[in-house]
């Protein structure tokens, strides 16, 4: 038994050592040949770099809105999945997932999935290769702290850390791959003729990133089940506040700040001047998306709402997302508009009508906005931008006499819904019967921070709870 | 000597305590408090959902005073801390027995 292990060591060891002095042929690790090549490579680096740094901030920001819409006694636990689903996405995404979402990909099954440049290695020790595997990565990680929210204040850390894995991993890269990476939803014949010489579409990823994230959420809250005390024992909800609405506001503001980064950054290029119109669009339709919420709020409820209208900002940024590219700020305007009233109605009809506990909106904002931004670009995307290039040929929506386009967007609206949804119920049906993915009634009534970390976020804080007028289911 | 105990809204402690010193009422316990009346607390809305909070922050002053001057402390507090609205608070009244002032052993009226 003891010589077996010894042997298996030795022989993972050499294969790690074989992974650091593979060698390496026509890739340009040094940068002088891209430089010589591109004259402009500066400035582009420099723009999809520090658009990947914002994007990397806005961690930060789903911190901060997770943390101050839930309680206190949960804070640590939630910060710590914000922090590990970044660092296990980052070591995923570099394993295997950027191979399976851009590596090299040819005939039928390079429609399906990429498989070369696993551990960035060979071609992909490469200057050009690392700045978009950087940019990728930072989305790869927003879509998988996206379902943090969600699922906080009773899911187990460990189920978290497997499911921060498997999204990073398999289940956002292949998707992506189908939009962004060659694949059969943007590239296959059948699309490209559909949609008049491009197949589906997403700019900065309503889908990709957000639909993705959104639904797994979905299928994470249903398969956990409600908070303790969430709802009564006739269906009615009962609010649980969170615990800082001035950390989920700043969060709000973080992640509007990070979008610019988000959207304006994926054209990957500075030289691509139509980034000062992406930029309006995103500033315009995270304003409406909020103004329409807090309206909302105050007409139904008789105040306006603070954190639904932060959830407002980000619905309107979610939506976005997709065209902003394509489209002029009226559209944006619009699009923002009817964001905001998914947002409202996604909000309520989880609480009130399915019961899926969602503490801080991520379904109503992430998927429900994903699906409305990969819709939206089917409607206005008004032909003044090309396929993620100022080149033609140039992008036309259903309003413009595209209709074949749209029925490209409606497509991956239904693949991202089942394919996200599907595979997170899997994962998380999977997880529940095997590890188990919520913690015990004692541990939640306690705070997951003292069951899952040993610590609490405010150790000199008594921490309290709503009272509670009626029974509890 | 009566022993004044009232629970106010936090919000007029401030108030409430300028006029009792202008009312030459100096010594006074203030402790912070929770409770709640008949109305067992208040409702607020979280994201278009209700919530009670029914415990309430609320002050409380205790002052122990000469059985001369109960009426102004009542008449200064009521006037002061009251706004028409549920929630203003309640003032208790109560006997004391004695009074010992710890520094000299002085006892009763004097040690006040």
């Amino acid at each position: 038994m003891v010589s077996g292990k010894r042997t298996i060591q030795l022989f993972l060891g050499l294969m790690l050592l074989g992974l650091i002095v593979y060698p390496c042929s026509s890739a340009d690790p040094t940068g002088a040949a891209t430089l010589e090549e591109k004259p402009d490579a500066p400035v582009n680096f420099s723009w999809t770099l520090m658009c990947g740094f914002l994007v990397m901030f806005m961690q930060a920001g789903f911190a901060l809105v997770e943390t101050g819409l839930t309680r206190a006694k949960n804070a640590a636990t939630i910060v710590m999945k914000n922090l590990m689903d970044f660092c296990m996405g980052a070591l995923s995404y570099w394993a295997v997932g950027f191979a399976f979402m851009f590596g090299t990909a040819t005939g039928i099954s390079g429609l399906i999935i990429g498989y070369d440049k696993f551990f960035l290695m060979g071609e992909a020790y490469d200057v050009s290769t690392m700045e978009l595997w950087f940019f990728q990565l930072v989305f790869c990680a927003t879509a998988a702290t996206i379902v943090s929210g969600a699922v906080a204040e009773r899911i187990k850390f460990s189920a978290y850390i497997i499911y921060s894995v498997v999204i990073s991993a398999i289940i956002y890269p292949i998707y992506g791959h189908w939009v962004w990476g060659g694949g059969w939803l943007a590239s296959s014949e059948f699309m490209t003729t559909l949609g008049g010489g491009y197949g589906a579409l997403d700019f900065a990823g309503s889908g990709v990133v957000h639909a993705v994230g959104g639904f797994m959420a979905l299928a994470g809250a249903y398969l956990l089940g409600s908070r303790i005390g969430k709802y009564k024992k006739d269906g009615t909800p009962v609010a649980i506040p969170g615990h800082s609405i001035t950390l989920a506001m700043l969060g709000v503001f973080i992640l509007w700040f990070g979008w610019f980064g988000f959207n304006a950054g994926s054209t990957l290029a500075a030289t691509e001047l139509h980034i000062s119109i992406i930029a309006v669009n995103t500033a315009l339709a995270g304003a409406a998306g909020a103004m329409v919420t807090m309206f909302l709020t105050w007409w139904r409820f008789g105040k306006p709402d603070v954190s639904m209208a932060g959830n407002g900002v980000l619905a309107g940024l979610v939506a976005v997302t997709a065209p902003c590219a394509w489209i002029n700020p009226v559209a944006a305007v619009f699009i923002g508009v009817i964001a905001g009233v998914i947002v409202y109605m996604g909000v309520w009809f989880l609480d009130h009508r399915l019961h899926i506990d969602d503490p801080v909106g991520a379904v109503s904002v992430h998927g429900f906005n994903g699906i409305w931004g990969l819709l939206a670009l089917g409607l206005f995307a008004d032909g003044t931008y090309g396929v993620y290039t100022t080149q033609g040929p140039m992008v036309t929506g259903l309003l413009y006499g595209n209709a074949g386009f749209f029925l490209c967007q409606v497509i991956n609206s239904v693949v991202v819904f089942a394919w996200a949804f599907g595979l997170g119920l899997i994962l998380f049906w999977v997880l529940k019967h095997t590890i188990g993915i919520r913690v015990s009634r004692e541990e939640e009534l306690q705070g997951l921070d003292i069951g899952e970390h040993g610590t609490s976020a405010y150790p000199n804080f008594v921490t309290t709870e709503p009272a509670v007028d009626g029974d509890i289911a | 000597m009566k022993k004044v105990e009232a629970i106010i809204r936090a919000t007029k402690f401030e108030e409430v305590k300028l006029a009792l010193e202008k009312a030459g009422i100096e010594s006074m316990t203030v402790i912070e408090v929770k409770g709640r009346g008949k109305q067992k607390g208040i409702t607020q809305q979280w994201r278009g959902a209700e919530y009670v909070v029914d415990l309430l922050p609320k002050t409380k002053i205790e002052m122990v005073v000469d059985d001369a001057r109960v009426e102004t402390v009542v008449d200064t507090i009521c006037s002061v801390a009251a706004t028409g609205k549920i929630g203003d608070g309640k003032i208790f009244i109560s006997t004391i027995d004695d009074v010992i002032r710890v520094r000299t052993r002085e006892r009763g009226t004097t040690a006040l």
